[in-house]
């Protein structure tokens, strides 16, 4: 069996509808972020983990209805937010509060819990609690974003070695490129950042960047075999070369992490999302983002009469 | 060729072995229930898979730097006093108890006190003149503050450590967190009732025995105290509010005039039982000193008979009595507790006060049910996700999917074996991380078989094409994980938790994909078309 054999596509003749595609995708990231900002303050849903607050997983063993838990937890001076979490049968809810301050970290489980068991008795079990603190909720938020940025200066001084700056740049603009995207559908569909979607992103990127490589280095391989192949045509050749693989091994990742999101159940539910988006959209700038730019910045060179930096020059050890 | 061949499937055999028993260890029997207790012993399941109770405290250290900064302060008035070098008070910062100022020095002695001052305290103070001329300020030196703020932080986490051990909990984790200046983490697993947990490791309950300065029956307001001292407290002692039981029959608040330093206190006590109450009616704790502390407690009580001592709890009075003759190492504390205080208090002098007060900044609990719900549906998920692939790759590539599915399968046992030899713990982010290393090994499948399909296509016979395929999807497969391990290397080292656990497992993932990709199924490769007939075509 055969994917694409030899496929003849002009990847690169149609990169104005890659470049209108990507900035309408980012652009909506960005609306739906700002939107985001101006109302709650923050330009994504943020999670517990990152706000702070408190939220009780609890579940009932009848029925739960939504206005008595409220009643309840509005005897106890609690105004706390409730929703239906997860699958009916379950009867599971999920009562949240913002927290106030680092000092009341434990108060807000007390006054829900003792709410619920004044009401309900032995009828309801607490399955989980988090509370978090706002402190440690921005050292977290800050902790995480850091370690991102680090990781992915490190990615780009690796591409730099191992290629030349421009596809070092390239690879984290189409990375970067994916990031947006994704976090823009949390912002969009009104889903919570958790640490675990932190997690999932990491993922993304690490994904992405392995897509992008595999062209890469078709490309430097290829530009070593015909020099005077223009450069457009070269990467066209590679994306087309590498294709099968491409769609094999997304299509692939892709099954997984739909499995894990169609049935990896409620804790996984904005993990896997954030994988399902991340790996479409990670294929798709492989192809669409990062190898345009490779072109359009030795155009852009050849333009004001410089020669083309070509990752050929160096040996790699094969 | 054939011998080296034999070598190296003998290389693969040994890793397999190695990380069977990395995973399993030696199961003691071959029961179910007997190989899961195997593996969960060996790999460790985060809180988030398994339940249990994660907390993140905030350790106030200045408590620490404040109790220090007042036996200084003792020290330097007895130093003064001893030399009649006469001051009106020496006293530390309200905020910032590492500064300590001493005024109302006669300022022709000035000389004479800054001396002294700099004799005794300055290796660990930095000493400057008040601005008027009549006083100085003693700085703590940066080194000791932060070397006295770490041992804080120590200290708690010893004694948590302590009361966490009492509690019973297995496997408890509690370390410095990484995040911020003196946090703690403390996980505890199969803890889902936060509420006793809590209490006992923030419980900052401290006895301590002071002499009474003022009136034992105690004053009925602050203000009366201070007229009992003509309106200024002297600056070496302390007003506490307590209530008066054994001295008069009223329970109401009561205010006391304290020597500041404690005679014992603290570290002083080395255990401490209820008194059991059901036959006398009273209530109280018995409590032993340590020798250091009973030898202390014995001197002052001989050379003080007939004066009273306050027995302070935190920080309330809670008993004052009056010393009938020398006592040395234990005694009695009676008073109003209520049983949970009794029970908490014996419990936190058996295992050592905290330095400093705590606060939590985090708490959650994952119910165990939850934590066994959330690995059934991932397991299921990630294990129906692999099949498809596997049995997409039989289809695709035919015998040589066989080669893809093989290392697949070494990868996940190699991933789970370096789990296991290396203590590192399982979480779901970390599940993460085990999905982009699937993903990643299939790609580094496809990436040889996309290749050597090429080369077969340019009309290269099956060893060649096998070789050539491999050597220049070798490449790409260096760049890609190199790329990968040189991001997750970073993530471990400025992330914490979830992020942590994602890079553990990736980096991990990733070795055993280099490996079983490449070695691995080169090996397979080799050894199949080293039994073909000349001319056979390869299946792939």
């Amino acid at each position: 069996m055969e994917l694409f054999h030899n496929a003849n596509i002009d990847w690169l003749g149609r990169k104005w509808y890659f470049l209108g595609f990507s900035l309408i995708f980012s652009v909506a990231g960005l609306i739906s972020m700002g939107l985001h900002l101006a109302h709650t303050g923050s330009p994504v849903p943020l999670g517990v983990d990152f706000r702070g607050g408190t939220q009780v997983l609890v579940q009932f063993q009848n029925d739960p209805d939504v206005n008595q838990i409220r009643k309840a937890t509005e005897a106890a001076g609690v105004n706390a937010k409730i929703v239906n979490y997860d699958t009916p049968d379950k009867r599971e809810m999920l009562i949240s509060l913002p927290e106030q301050s680092d000092a009341s970290v434990d108060s807000g489980r007390k006054q829900i819990v003792d709410a619920l068991q004044a009401h309900y008795a032995n009828h309801a079990t607490v399955v989980r609690v988090e509370s978090v603190g706002p402190t440690v909720g921005q050292q977290l938020e800050k902790q995480a974003g850091l370690a991102t940025l680090y990781s992915l200066i490190g990615m780009l001084i690796y591409l730099w070695f191992r290629f030349e700056l421009i596809y070092g740049v390239a690879a984290v603009v189409a990375v970067f490129h994916d990031t947006l995207i994704t976090v823009g559908f949390f912002a969009l569909f009104d889903k919570e950042v958790s640490l675990t979607v932190i997690a999932a992103i990491l993922t993304l990127v690490g994904y992405s960047m392995n897509d992008t490589i595999v062209v890469f280095d078709r490309i430097r391989e290829n530009l070593r075999l015909s020099r005077r192949e223009s450069l457009t045509d070269v990467v066209n050749r590679s994306i087309n070369q590498t294709l099968s693989r491409t769609v094999l091994t997304s299509g692939l990742t892709f099954l997984t992490v739909l499995a894990l999101y169609l049935f990896g159940g409620e804790v996984l539910r904005g993990f896997s999302f954030a994988l399902v988006v991340g790996i479409l959209i990670g294929t798709y700038s492989s192809i669409a983002v990062a190898a345009p730019m490779l072109v359009a910045y030795q155009g852009w060179r050849g333009s004001k009469g410089k020669a083309a930096v070509l990752p050929s020059a160096k040996r790699s050890k094969a | 060729m054939k011998k080296n061949l034999n070598g190296k499937i003998a290389i693969i055999f040994g890793v397999l072995l190695v990380c069977l028993y990395g995973i399993f260890g030696i199961p003691k029997g071959v029961t179910g229930a007997a190989i899961t207790s195997a593996i969960t012993q060996r790999i460790h399941l985060g809180l988030d898979l398994r339940g249990g109770a994660h907390l993140v405290l905030q350790v106030h250290v200045k408590d620490a730097v404040r109790a220090d900064a007042d036996n200084t302060v003792a020290r330097i008035e007895q130093d003064l006093q001893t030399n009649h070098l006469t001051f009106t008070q020496v006293v530390p910062n309200p905020d910032s108890p590492h500064i300590i100022t001493v005024s109302g020095i006669d300022p022709t002695k000035s000389s004479d006190v800054r001396n002294e001052l700099s004799d005794r305290y300055g290796v660990e103070y930095d000493i400057a003149s008040l601005s008027g001329g009549n006083g100085f300020t003693l700085t703590m030196k940066p080194s000791l503050l932060a070397d006295l703020e770490s041992k804080a932080v120590d200290q708690s986490i010893d004694t948590i450590r302590d009361r966490v051990d009492q509690l019973g909990v297995s496997e408890p984790e509690i370390q410095r967190y990484g995040l911020g200046e003196n946090q703690i983490l403390v996980e505890l697993p199969g803890i889902d009732n936060l509420d006793r947990v809590s209490d006992i490791i923030q419980s900052t309950s401290r006895l301590e025995v002071h002499e009474v300065t003022g009136d034992p029956q105690g004053y009925a307001s602050e203000q009366e105290a201070l007229t009992s001292v003509n309106g200024s407290l002297p600056p070496d002692e302390l007003i506490l509010h307590g209530d008066s039981q054994g001295i008069t029959s009223d329970s109401q608040d009561h205010v006391f005039r304290l020597k500041r330093v404690s005679i014992v206190g603290g570290r002083d006590f080395r255990d401490a039982s209820a008194i059991d109450s059901s036959d006398t009616g009273r209530q109280g704790v018995n409590f032993v000193l340590t020798n250091a502390g009973g030898e202390r407690f014995y001197d002052y009580t001989s050379t003080h008979i007939h004066t009273y001592m306050a027995i302070v709890l935190g920080s309330r009075v809670k008993n004052v009595a009056i010393i009938n003759g020398a006592i040395r190492d234990n005694g009695q504390i009676e008073g109003q507790f209520s049983k949970e205080q009794i029970e908490t208090l014996s419990f936190t002098l058996r295992t050592g006060a905290l330095p400093a007060s705590i606060t939590q900044l985090e708490a959650r609990t994952v119910g165990a049910s939850l934590g066994s719900d959330s690995i059934k549906q991932g397991v299921v998920a990630a294990v129906a996700g692999m099949l498809a692939v596997m049995v997409f790759m039989l289809i695709y590539y035919r015998g040589a999917g066989i080669n893809a599915d093989l290392a697949l399968f070494l990868n996940l046992v190699i991933l789970l074996g370096f789990m296991g030899y290396s203590h590192a713990t399982l979480t779901l982010p970390g599940i993460a991380g085990v999905i982009l290393t699937i993903g990643m090994g299939v790609d580094s499948n496809v990436l040889i078989f996309e290749r050597i399909r090429e080369e077969m296509r340019a009309g290269k016979g099956p060893a060649q094409a096998v070789d050539q395929g491999f050597a220049h999807a070798w490449i790409t497969i260096v760049d890609t994980h190199v790329t990968t391990i040189v991001s997750a290397a970073i993530l471990f080292m400025f992330g914490t938790g979830p992020v942590k656990g994602f890079a553990v497992t990736l980096t991990f993932g990733l070795l055993a994909n280099l490996f079983t990709a490449v070695f691995v199924s080169r090996v397979i490769f080799d050894s199949h078309v080293n039994h073909k007939l000349a001319g056979q075509k390869l299946s792939i």
